[in-house]
């Protein structure tokens, strides 16, 4: 049995816990490998393997797939997941890991940065309502964030921020916190916006708008509908409206329809004309019709004009994802009738639905390196600024590539989605703790004043499989130690 | 505040998850919106200051309990050494023996000084302290083996019984223990009452000489531990009925001096699935509703 020599003292709280080789002390959380403190959340490595469906390694035991041996370097890229911070940040980050490709020394300084200034940008794909611009967001009951503006087929939300992180009361803080740390965890979290709907929000999902599952993002507005199906309904419908709160579209005024041929049916719409064919605010924005607030198509239609319509006249009226349609024929009276939507109309509304993209939330997070965390990377962190200015230094955040702003400072934007699992985690400050990691030739991080002394080897780091969570590298993200940053690649559809 | 310690609401906004080194606490308070958010205030406020106070006198805290044994000065280590004081002429036990019921207690007691509440607990990673106001219930729901949860009983405290504290001890658990128990569960006046006994209860459980365990002295595995070579359960083989009720009996035997000298008001015995009970925990399998605190 080996003597009390080996115990070491962990100093993570005052309990002071002498620990064997192998054991943990009194917390469970803090342990002793090999003579090594370690903290036993896992420590994420991400593998350059062939995407095996989230082959995550369980804590502390050996990889199935693999046999132990050394991983050839250039193969193996550690995040800065669970890697833990040193705030105060003169100290060295917590892992400097050098590792040669292509005959290069590259570094890449392994730290979790805390974040208070950092929040998630929401892109939501609906057209429905969900709440005028600058309206404030809600979870749990406090203002987390506000309405910024609609894009094409969704609504952007910004959440967080320092000054709801830390600039209101304690509770808004918390809540702001959870619902970032939720986000981008990959959780679904549940919105409230004031005067407006009420939304579920899950990166990489469908969002949920007042109870209801958002199925299709619109194929085009109500105006570029009808240009992309005039030719379709041509013959098989006198006239046809796309319902949308943006644009709405009348096949026989707009130009598709004026090419084609199609009579004039003297059908009058409601709201304020742009061009022909083309009509604005048809109605109140809403979470009905083409995002408009009317749950009766017929409602934004004025009295046929008598010198043009005729009895018969069929209208076919249909949102921008065919998620609403109706048919109509006018009576003898000119009123119209609703009638049963026709075949060749049904095969219509499938198509517009079969050409709509699948709705999804997509949840970007955002935050700025600030100085402190900059020192633990370097004894001159302004360098470090320049640096990846220069695009000498690659800034990966759980080693998914990230969007630097231009401009001063390190802000960046990450898809959380290409992240491995579970990426965040929080201080009760509030704020968010990222992982982020600077990669760049060892030259250069000689050269930009880099803790030289703390640089090691990533064999010492992945020797063993000691708490070190080992995912496989996502195939659509390009790979952090490659030399040439494939910038801006489009997401590779699979 | 110091740097260390973590508090937050748990999803859903009802419950204070408070972390802080190895002290680990579920907190739910039940009274009107405004005393509630009192209550976790007080709460946050005396927790922040537990670890360092008690960590002061660790030294002393870590010494087995006896009537030469100076008393400490924190509100937290009092209430470990008058819970473990009884022990001590008959037993080995420190005042360690109690430190999670007394950190339950010391919380419950800072919320219930500063609001008016109907029911609140403390939960310390099973050691429970409780709160309840006239006509008020708790549901306890009981499980075996902290790896397998699954309720194995459920009992009903009411506010007329004098139950405010509950704690579980055996081998399975974080804490060492010298038997062989899967789980006593001890229902006590106060939480720190509770831990202190089943500690005890838990230890009683035992086959001192059978050869299906194994035993390791407690400084091997940690070196600073309050048991020092004192050898502790570390893995229990399979056992014949008859071992298993001689073990039980031992037990018992110790749980009802404790419940004739009124240290404890029940206790629940789990060794290997079977299951023995003293005193007057009320066993009901009656359906369970959202009052409930599982713990192990």
């Amino acid at each position: 049995m080996a003597g009390d020599d080996d115990a070491i003292r962990c100093d993570a709280c005052p309990v002071l816990c002498y620990i064997k080789p192998g054991r943990t002390g009194s917390c469970d959380r803090y342990g002793n490998h090999e003579g090594k403190l370690v903290r036993l959340d896992p420590h994420v490595v991400l593998d350059r393997a062939v995407e095996r469906g989230e082959s995550v390694v369980p804590f502390l035991e050996p990889s199935r797939d693999w046999d132990g041996s050394l991983v050839s370097h250039g193969e193996t890229f550690v995040t800065a997941i669970g890697a833990g911070t040193t705030y105060p940040d003169y100290k060295p980050a917590p892992f400097i890991i050098s590792s040669q490709v292509d005959g290069v020394d590259l570094v890449t300084v392994v730290t979790e940065g805390i974040f208070s200034y950092c929040g998630v940008k929401l892109k939501i794909d609906t057209d429905r309502h969900l709440g005028d611009e600058c309206s404030t967001v809600r979870s749990q009951g406090e203002g987390v964030g506000h309405v910024t503006t609609s894009e094409y087929g969704s609504q952007m939300l910004s959440l967080g921020g320092v000054r709801h992180l830390t600039g209101g009361s304690r509770h808004e803080g918390t809540a702001t916190c959870d619902a970032l740390l939720d986000l981008c965890n990959g959780k679904a979290v549940e919105l409230k916006i004031d005067e407006g709907a009420k939304v579920v929000v899950q990166a990489g999902k469908a969002p949920i708008v007042d109870g209801i599952q958002e199925e299709r993002m619109r194929v085009g507005c109500g105006s570029a509908t009808i240009g992309m199906f005039a030719k379709q309904w041509f013959g098989k419908v006198d006239d046809v409206v796309v319902v949308d709160d943006h644009i709405t579209g009348v096949l026989s005024e707009h130009q598709a329809g004026k090419l084609l041929g199609v009579p004039e049916t003297g059908i009058k719409l409601k709201g304020r004309r742009s061009t022909p064919g083309r009509y604005f605010q048809v109605a109140e924005p809403g979470t009905s019709w083409g995002g408009t607030n009317i749950d009766d198509p017929l409602s934004i239609l004025g009295k046929f004009n008598s010198k043009k319509a005729w009895q018969g006249l069929r209208v076919f009226m249909v949102s921008t994802t065919g998620e609403h349609h109706a048919y109509f024929e006018l009576n003898e009276s000119l009123k119209p009738v609703q009638r049963e939507l026709p075949k060749s109309l049904r095969e219509s509304v499938a198509r517009i639905q079969e050409n709509c993209e699948p709705a999804m939330c997509t949840v970007l997070f955002m935050g700025g390196a600030g100085g402190s965390l900059r020192a633990g990377v370097t004894e001159n962190p302004v360098r470090l600024t320049h640096s990846v200015g220069d695009s000498l230094t690659r800034v990966t955040c759980g080693g998914a590539p990230v969007y630097v702003w231009p401009g001063g400072g390190i802000t960046f934007m990450v898809d959380v989605t290409r992240m491995p699992q579970n990426a965040f985690g929080y201080v009760p400050t509030p704020a968010l703790v990222a992982p982020i990691e600077f990669t760049l030739k060892l030259a250069d991080y000689a050269e930009l004043g880099g803790y030289m002394e703390s640089v090691r080897p990533l064999s010492s780091i992945i020797a063993r499989g000691d708490g070190r969570r080992r995912v496989a590298a996502r195939e659509d993200n390009p790979w952090p130690l490659e030399s040439k940053p494939r910038s801006r690649s489009r997401k590779k559809k699979k | 505040m110091n740097q260390r310690a973590q508090i937050r609401l748990l999803p859903g906004g009802r419950r204070l998850h408070m972390h802080d080194g190895p002290i680990d606490l579920i907190v739910e308070a039940f009274g009107a919106t405004g005393e509630i958010e009192k209550a976790y205030r007080a709460a946050s406020a005396s927790f922040v200051n537990v670890l360092d106070e008690l960590c002061c006198e660790l030294w002393l805290l870590r010494n087995a309990c006896s009537q030469e044994t100076i008393w400490p000065g924190g509100s937290v280590a009092r209430r470990m050494m008058a819970a473990t004081m009884p022990y001590a002429s008959e037993y080995f036990i420190t005042p360690m023996a109690a430190v999670a019921g007394a950190v339950a207690e010391e919380i419950l007691a800072s919320m219930v000084a500063a609001a008016d509440l109907s029911r609140a607990y403390v939960n310390d990673g099973g050691d429970i302290a409780l709160h309840l106001m006239d006509g008020e219930t708790f549901m306890i729901g009981m499980v075996e083996r902290p790896d397998m949860p699954s309720l194995f009983g459920t009992a009903t405290l009411t506010a007329s019984d004098s139950m405010r504290g509950i704690a579980t001890s055996g081998w399975r658990g974080r804490s060492f223990s010298l038997g062989i128990a899967d789980a006593v569960t001890v229902l006590a006046d106060r939480a720190a009452a509770a831990d202190a006994a089943a500690t005890i209860i838990a230890n009683a459980v035992d086959l001192p000489e059978h050869p299906a365990m194994v035993r390791i002295p407690a400084s091997e595995l940690a070196p600073d531990s309050d048991l020092g070579r004192r050898r502790v359960t570390q893995a229990v083989g399979e056992l014949t009925e008859m071992e298993i009720a001689e073990a039980l009996n031992s037990g018992v035997r110790c749980a009802d001096r404790l419940l004739k000298i009124g240290l404890i008001k029940s206790a629940a015995l789990n060794l290997q699935g079977h299951i023995r009970v003293v005193g007057s925990m009320k066993h009901s399998i009656a359906p369970l509703d959202e009052r409930i605190l599982v713990h192990a």
